[in-house]
């Protein structure tokens, strides 16, 4: 088994096939797309391959050590910063070809005019615990 | 077996066994112990005195502790002050036991796991589920709560506004796993009203009972947001809803306003409109202007926009949202309303898609992007 991290940008993902901004949906197509979201992260709780789903603000903040007795700095939001993650879904399965299959199907979730979005998703393999045999 | 029933013996249990002398963060955990014990055993045996049950099994457990760790002689000490068997006063110390998991001394979030656990008798397993933690993390954060509250004298008067928040945020914040919350702060919230005769404990359960009757109406079947006006008000709970009344008006009666009953009277007010048409918007106002006599809070008056958009008009709702802080959760959302109602549908579009931006949680965002669609849908026909 590996851990896969499914990312989601805001910005900094090639863009996608359809590509239109959520509000620009009909409030129907919005639907079907919240549905498809959801049904897929319980298909992978059914199968045992779900491990973690979490949205992101859009905004945050960045934030510095200042030095001893200061209080930290803090900066931003940097309304230039290329990448921005929209959030992310963890998932743990058998290989990568399968870690592959699944951020495809994430990707043809619906939007504009009912069709697959085509979004980049980023998919990124976890460091994993040394293993116990070694030689 | 009933759970739930089990469960309420819990703080009267606790207070026993520190009445007797055991240490709080000691004779919490013996009452745990029994809790497992009785879930285990009561099915097949029920006892015929569950809170005897419960005592004995508590109090066995905290000396076996004891005598694991501590002096022989203080647990002597402690075998020769044990009160005969029998019936365990039924006016128990709860009042004190909420207090304790309340204080002031701890952070939110530790008052609210200290509580749930030792008066509401929940697992940490169950605590963590439900505020979507590690399990260690949470059986820290309770150890941690009870070291910080061991100093407390137990029979301290305490302040039963820190009470009430700590059960406002349980109701209000309980997120998922297999216990219900807000069903959980509404079975604490009796019980302290049960123990103390206090305007503000009945405001706040009544508060709690009407915003509760309307749960089943507040989502879609899919999961999305009904707002209030758009809610199929035959699906609101109307036993809940009259109980949660006339425990309000006997609260209003004794002439103590709080916040909690304010809070309550503007859901009543909700909850006896037959239509989201006849609601009462003007008493509802005044109301707000109570609320924000008590609390000075800028939430308050921008809820209060609103229902001055509905009482006289969306210009007077913009009107009164003039001079608050554009950056205050929701204050686009509502701003967005606003001018829908007053026919700016370009901009009420811009600001449903700007709160969605700034919405706290996914079913809000997902909401108020519905609402910049619909808009932008009716704009390009």
């Amino acid at each position: 088994m590996a851990k896969y991290l499914l990312l989601k940008h805001y910005r900094g993902a090639p863009a996608a096939v359809n590509d239109v901004p959520m509000a620009q949906w009909t409030p129907e197509e919005i639907s079907a797309h919240v549905r498809y979201m959801n049904e897929f992260a319980a298909r992978l709780e059914e199968t045992g391959e779900f491990v973690d789903g979490q949205a992101l603000a859009p905004e945050g903040t960045f934030v510095r050590y200042d030095g001893e007795g200061r209080p930290p700095v803090t900066d931003g939001p940097f309304a230039e910063t290329k990448d921005l993650i929209a959030g992310w879904m963890v998932i743990d399965v058998d290989s990568y070809e399968r870690a592959v299959e699944l951020a495809g199907e994430l990707s043809a979730a619906p939007g504009a005019g009912g069709k697959p979005i085509h979004e980049w998703l980023e998919l990124r393999p976890f460091l994993t615990e040394p293993p116990t045999i070694t030689e | 077996m009933d759970e739930a029933l089990l469960r309420s013996l819990t703080p009267g249990v606790l207070a026993v066994l520190v009445r007797r002398g055991a240490d709080f963060a000691a004779a919490e955990d013996a009452v745990q112990d029994a809790l497992v014990e009785a879930i285990r055993v009561w099915p097949a045996d029920p006892p015929r005195d569950p809170k005897g049950w419960l005592v004995t099994v508590a109090w066995r457990r905290f000396l076996d502790a004891t005598r694991a760790d501590a002096a022989r002689r203080r647990r002597e000490d402690l075998v020769d002050e044990e009160p005969p068997p029998g019936p365990v006063p039924a006016v128990d110390d709860t009042l004190q036991l909420y207090f304790l998991c309340a204080h002031p001394s701890l952070t939110p979030s530790s008052a609210v796991a200290l509580t749930l656990r030792a008066v509401g008798g929940l697992t940490t397993r169950q605590i963590a589920q439900a505020y979507l933690v590690p399990e260690a993390t949470m059986a820290q954060r309770i150890s941690r709560a009870k070291r910080t509250v061991s100093g407390v004298r137990f029979d301290q008067p305490g302040d039963v506004a820190t009470v009430l928040r700590v059960l406002y945020l349980v109701f209000n914040e309980g997120y998922s796993g297999d216990v219900d919350l807000a069903a959980e702060a509404i079975r604490l919230t009796r019980q302290l009203a049960a123990a103390i005769d206090h305007p503000e404990v009945a405001g706040l359960l009544a508060l709690m009972l009407l915003h509760h009757a309307r749960r089943a109406a507040r989502t879609a079947p899919d999961g999305a947001l009904v707002p209030l006006a758009e809610q199929d008000r035959g699906r609101w709970d109307t036993t809940l809803i009259a109980e949660g009344i006339e425990i309000l008006q006997a609260a209003l009666a004794r002439d103590r306003l709080g916040e909690f009953q304010a809070q309550a009277a503007i859901a009543a007010l909700h909850a006896d409109a037959p239509t989201a048409g006849e609601t009462d918007w003007v008493q509802i106002v005044e109301w707000y202007d109570e609320l924000a006599r008590l609390t000075d809070s800028p939430v308050v008056r921008l809820n209060r926009a609103v229902a001055v958009g509905e009482a006289d008009g969306p210009r007077a709702g913009l009107a009164a949202l003039a001079g608050l802080d554009d950056s205050l959760p929701r204050y686009a959302a509502v701003a967005a309303y606003l001018h829908e109602r007053d026919g700016d549908l370009a901009t009420a579009a811009r600001l449903y898609a700007e709160a969605a931006r700034m919405a706290p949680n996914l079913a809000e965002r997902d909401h108020l992007t519905r609402q910049a669609a619909r808009l932008n849908a009716r704009r390009g026909r």
